[in-house]
């Protein structure tokens, strides 16, 4: 076994790969850039070694660098992660060349699964399904039609120079195929100049399983599949295994053609083969991932499996001491891909520093893969994956209500994240139900994410704790010092809970001993549990005996509280305060259509246009730096410019106001 | 007997209906609450007592016999907040437009006597269109009779005005001396000439709001501290403000439980200070992560933000914080930073509030506004302020305190009690930059040898240890025990007892 490795990574993965060398007892070196300097990876590593500056073509891709870390710490493999250097030839070559290990398959595995048309071609030729459909130039009319029979109705008729759905027509029967060729043919010519089309078997309802294999070299064994069917513009956002489309036969033939795959190219690592799957339990190979995949945790926790561990064992020579018939699924796991970007804005990415990241604690139905920590920083050079959060479970509903438990303790702050749009993900019944496809997120959110896509809940619950923040901050306030003798102030018991615009009068008492609560709402009793103290980020008792975890963020005079993705404002009056606090106006939020805001935290560089001026749309507006990236703003409809409410040389918060229109 | 009583009880409903309904309703009409109203949501539930709700005005030009409603445009009184006592005044826009008579001045000295005598806070809801005018020059008095007790009244007990409606011309003055000045946004004005006349002198075209509404005051002028949405929300964050305040200069501020252990630590702060020693960070996460329960009452949160005021808690007891924020021109000192921490500097003082300070400030601002503005005298304000203060003062530099704004922000030769620094921290007459290119001139244009001094500069002084090594630093402590460090700095410091020389008062830079 290896005495050392390095791993050729940086974030979650590298600090996963790092938690097993250390329980294997195998001295870690790591690797990173000038903004990775305080990053968790390296601080766990037993060494680290700096490759350059941040971007990844100057350190994390630099081949020679790595390769001359490994030479000097005496590190004996490589761990590669996913992404950098995974899947890279010329990487493994210059490992090769110095005796150092690759923690991964052959090259030539790699270099034959690379590539898109060898890899299908192989897959044929191992007996592995593919999508059928004609790559050759098709004659005439009749001759696509004559294709489309052989292939099977539906098919999709594309343009070879095709792009962006041009040239592409769907046929359900022969009328629609000698249409659709006809149509295609035509938009083809005169979109791209070229009339070739080729005509594929068109999948309905797609849904992406994977299979993970496991292979020795000698002994090949598939372990389970993954349903990541939840993609969002074909980045995946949730994972599970098994997948609650797959019955046991689909599973072993799948996982067969996934072996013979892997047998043909002599595959000797982890590694997975990815695959379409149709409305049908038809399955079409798509390509082979030759690494460690993001979301390998999920086939982890339903198999027992180590397969970091087993990466390293096979990297280092040892054999498989598995058989088939010792790889079991039990229970459910699901992934979430926590990003730093904001759901709200058509998720734009975030960077930033991690004011607060308090993660879910880890347990037998929990695992968060992170490479951040609490104030460390998103960084705009990589990935914005803020960490991956595992949940477990008997069953697949278990782990779902593990998952939304799991998402409402997540708690971070200082950038934003996507956990209001996986906690609407978890709550829809589509995706209770299992119904997937990889248009789930397309076909669901055709308008994109909003706050109305979060689940309706029972107001009662924010209302109950709300009621009780409010009667401990009441019963401290009440304990302050310097009181008039004797006429000391005394707590009330009725209240009005304001949540949001809606006013919920409640009872507050204390119960037993100090952590009940005897709460009434509309004269529904809800009694509350919880030991929560002030300053706590989370909320966590019970409400009517069911667990709850609220993240409350204090406002001075309210709170705003957030969970099941949702976040409410409350306020908590005197009966007769909420009796005036119903007179007040409603003030409208500015209507911000009016204004150029600034898009993130940043610096205010230059201002393209003067007061009084007519702007077109497209127009460049205003330039704000942020991370030493320069921010162009561009007029995103025709108008005249009001006022200028920023200097060159400000620094703007989020959203703060620099031109405004008429 | 009987017909005393239903004869009070007449006034009493006299009183309390105000200008009447129809005003009532116009009032609300406009978002704003009546006099009445606002003190039921400021006190506690039952414990306002009310003064002179019989005082009526003694005018009789104009008609103005003819016209008197008890109480007469002002609800005067006390009560408690948290059952801490609180005298209270509360103009009624209903009844004469709030107007100032010499009996409303009256009613409003006489609860301002007596908070003096029994050192209690005075808390003014103004909401008054001016003096009354049918009285002339006797309302003029009156104004002038509460000017004299807010100046007597300075330092000796908290003075805070709530602008809740209009507040112009010689009325201006009196909330001007208090110690805060909040406004709510929409519905209140202050300005000592309205817009019209501001137009016919000076032709300039402006709105009210724009004039001396609460977004101007709060970020423009500088003169009031906070604007709020409306009345409701505004009386509950002054309801919130007065848990912080001392009663009088004669009590230490007041103190309650909190659950927030005095040991925790804050390992995310050891992250806070990007290498790029240029990078600006939000000093306000410090704040929130080093008081009790992330709690902080910034006040003059959107007047010069180059420099953060407000309070907080420690081991629950009311701190002042003053911090220089990076995020805003760097940190630095200028005209309006200086004056605004000076007189928060000052206000702790009077009332026996600790002052905690973090430093990260690379020196004054330079430039012909600054130096014409006067920068000189206003950046002495601050240093002043720090100097003459003799309540606990802790003071912690982040990373800057660069030459003459390092000896201004609460140094230890100031009487600086406790001074931290952490390890990021450069104490040093300037940047390594700056200071290179002045003893290094012959260097310059030769910039690798303008480097290799930079570093050379940047090795011996972009530390706490030269300051350490003189004293100036008490010790370098870990981010994340920040708050371990001022609980147990500021427990060591609370038999604290230092007098400055006998006279009749200092001369401040003004």
């Amino acid at each position: 076994m290896f005495k050392k490795i390095l791993i050729a990574n940086r974030g979650e993965i590298a600090c996963r790969v790092i938690k097993t060398a250390k329980k294997m007892g195998i001295a870690t070196v790591a690797v990173y850039s000038e903004a990775d300097r305080d990053a968790l990876h390296v601080q766990m590593a037993d060494e680290g070694v700096l490759l350059g500056p941040p971007p990844s073509n100057q350190s994390y891709l630099l081949i020679d660098k790595i390769v001359q870390a490994c030479v000097d710490t005496g590190a004996e493999a490589v761990h590669p992660g996913y992404g950098f250097l995974s899947e890279n030839q010329a990487f493994q070559k210059a490992l090769a060349e110095k005796g150092i290990a690759f923690i991964g398959p052959d090259a030539w595995a790699i270099s034959a699964m690379g590539d898109k048309i060898e890899s299908k071609k192989l897959a044929k030729e191992a007996g592995v399904n593919t999508v059928p459909g004609y790559m050759g130039v098709i004659k005439d009319t009749e001759e696509a039609v004559k294709i489309a029979e052989e292939i099977g109705f539906p098919v999709m008729i594309k343009a070879s120079a095709g792009g962006g759905g041009k040239g592409m027509r769907l046929a359900w029967n022969v009328e629609e195929a000698r249409e659709g060729f006809e149509s295609a043919t035509n938009e083809a010519r005169s979109s791209f100049g070229d009339d070739r089309v080729f005509i594929e078997k068109f999948i309905e309802q797609p849904r992406h399983i994977e299979i993970q294999v496991l292979s020795d070299g000698e002994t090949c064994l598939y372990v389970g599949e993954r349903e990541c069917s939840i993609q969002r513009r074909h980045q995946k956002v949730i994972e599970e295994a098994p997948s609650p489309f797959i019955d046991p036969e689909t599973r072993k033939a799948m996982g067969e053609q996934a072996v013979a795959l892997s047998k043909a190219v002599d595959y000797k690592s982890a590694g997975t083969v990815e695959f379409i799957v149709d409305a049908n339990r038809n399955f079409y190979f798509l390509e082979m991932n030759t690494r460690l995949q993001v979301e390998h945790p999920v086939t982890e926790l339903v198999t027992g499996l180590d397969l970091v561990e087993w990466m390293i064992r096979i990297a280092a020579g040892e054999k498989l001491t598995l058989t088939q018939d010792d790889i079991k699924l039990t229970g459910w796991a699901m992934e979430s891909r926590i990003y730093a970007e904001d759901p709200y804005r058509n998720f734009l990415p975030s960077t930033g520093r991690l004011v607060y990241y308090r993660p879910p604690k880890e347990s037998d139905t929990v695992r968060v893969d992170t490479g951040v920590y609490d104030g460390g920083e998103i960084s705009m050079f990589y990935d914005p994956m803020v960490a991956k959060l595992i949940t477990y479970g008997a069953d697949r509903n278990a782990a779902i209500t593990e998952m939304r438990k799991a998402l409402d303790e997540f708690y971070i702050r200082g950038i934003s994240h996507n956990i209001p749009f996986l906690a609407s993900l978890m709550s829809k019944k589509r995706f209770v139900d299992g119904n997937l496809t990889t248009n789930f997120i397309a076909e669901e959110y055709a308008d994109g994410f909003s706050a109305d896509d979060l689940p309706a809940e029972d107001p009662s619950v924010l209302v109950a704790v709300a009621a009780v923040i409010n009667r401990l901050y009441a019963d401290r306030a009440a304990s302050v010092s310097g009181q008039l003798p004797g006429h000391e102030m005394h707590i009330r018991t009725d209240w009005v809970v304001r949540l949001n615009d809606d006013y919920y009068p409640v009872r507050v008492e204390r119960a037993g001993n100090g952590e009940h609560y005897a709460v009434e709402i509309e004269g529904e009793s809800y009694p509350v549990v919880t030991d929560w103290t002030f300053g706590e980020p989370l909320f966590v008792g019970t409400v009517k005996g069911k667990e709850v975890t609220v993240q409350v963020d204090g406002l001075g005079i309210g709170y705003r509280l957030f969970n099941n993705g949702a976040q409410a404002l409350a306020t908590v009056y005197t009966p007769r305060g909420a009796e005036l606090a119903r007179v007040m106006p409603k003030k409208e939020p500015p209507d911000l259509s009016k204004f150029l805001l600034s898009p993130m935290p940043g610096l205010l560089v230059s201002v393209a246009v003067s007061e009084g001026q007519e702007v077109k749309s497209g127009e460049t507006l205003a330039v704000v730096e942020a991370m030493k990236m320069e921010n162009v703003l561009k007029a995103e409809m025709d108008g005249t410019v009001k006022k200028i409410h920023a200097a060159p040389g400000a620094s703007l918060s989020v959203d703060e106001i620099i031109i405004e229109f008429e | 007997m009987q017909e005393i009583i239903r004869l009070l009880e007449e006034k009493r409903a006299q009183a309390r209906a105000g200008g009447g309904q129809r005003r009532i309703d116009a009032q609300h009409g406009k978002g704003k609450l009546t006099a009445r109203e606002r003190l039921e949501l400021l006190l506690d539930e039952g414990s306002f007592e009310e003064w002179d709700m019989f005082v009526e005005h003694r005018c009789s030009d104009f008609g103005m016999q003819e016209n008197k409603t008890p109480g007469d445009g002002v609800v005067t009184g006390y009560g408690t907040i948290n059952g801490r006592l609180v005298f209270v005044f509360s103009q009624d826009f209903t009844v004469f437009g709030g107007s100032l008579s010499e009996a409303h001045a009256e009613k409003i000295c006489k609860i301002m006597d007596q908070a003096m005598k029994v050192g209690a806070p005075v808390i003014g809801l103004n909401d008054s269109g001016g003096a009354r005018i049918q009285e002339g020059v006797a309302s003029l008095g009156g104004y002038a009779e509460v000017f004299q007790r807010n100046v007597m009244a300075s330092g000796v007990i908290p003075q805070v005005s709530m602008i809740m409606g209009p507040c112009a011309g010689g009325a201006v003055y009196s909330p001007a001396m208090t110690d805060f000045i909040f406004m709510v946004k929409d519905s209140s004005y202050m300005f000592v000439t309205g817009p019209d006349v501001v137009k016919t002198v000076t032709h300039e075209q402006v709105t009210a709001e724009e004039l001396g509404g609460a977004i101007t005051h709060t970020g423009k002028s500088g003169v009031a501290d906070l604007a709020f949405d409306d009345d409701v929300q505004a009386i509950a964050q002054l309801r919130r403000f007065m848990d912080f305040m001392p009663s009088s200069n004669r009590e230490d501020p007041p103190q309650r439980p909190t659950d927030d252990p005095s040991d925790r630590a804050e390992y995310s702060l050891d992250t806070l200070i990007p290498d790029n020693p240029n990078m600006p960070y939000d000093m306000k996460e410090l704040i929130t992560k080093v008081a009790d329960e992330q709690d902080f009452f910034e006040v003059q949160p959107e007047y010069a933000k180059n420099i953060i005021t407000g309070f907080a808690r420690f081991e629950g007891r009311t701190v002042g914080i003053v911090a220089n924020q990076p995020m805003v021109l760097a940190g630095c000192l200028d005209i309006d930073s200086s004056r605004k921490a000076a007189r928060f500097v000052r206000y702790c003082d009077c009332f026996n509030i600790p002052v905690v300070t973090f430093v990260d400030v690379p020196g004054f601002m330079p430039g012909t506004t600054q130096e014409y503005g006067g920068i000189i005298k206003h950046g002495a304000k601050l240093l002043y302020a720090y100097a003459e203060a003799t309540v606990p003062k802790v003071t912690v530099i982040t990373r800057k305190a660069y030459g003459g704004a390092y000896d201004v922000m609460a140094s230890k030769h100031l009487r600086g009690d406790v001074n931290y620094a952490w390890p990021t921290a450069e104490i040093a007459v300037m940047g390594p930059k700056g200071a290179v290119e002045i003893i290094f001139r012959g260097d310059l244009g030769n910039e690798e040898k303008i480097a290799e001094r930079t570093e050379e500069y940047r090795q011996k002084f972009a530390n706490p240890f030269v300051a350490g090594s003189r004293g100036y630093i008490d010790d370098v402590i870990m981010p994340h025990n920040t708050r371990k460090r001022i609980c147990r700095s500021l427990a060591m410091l609370r038999d604290k007892q230092l007098e400055n020389p006998w006279r009749k008062h200092g001369n401040i830079p003004l």
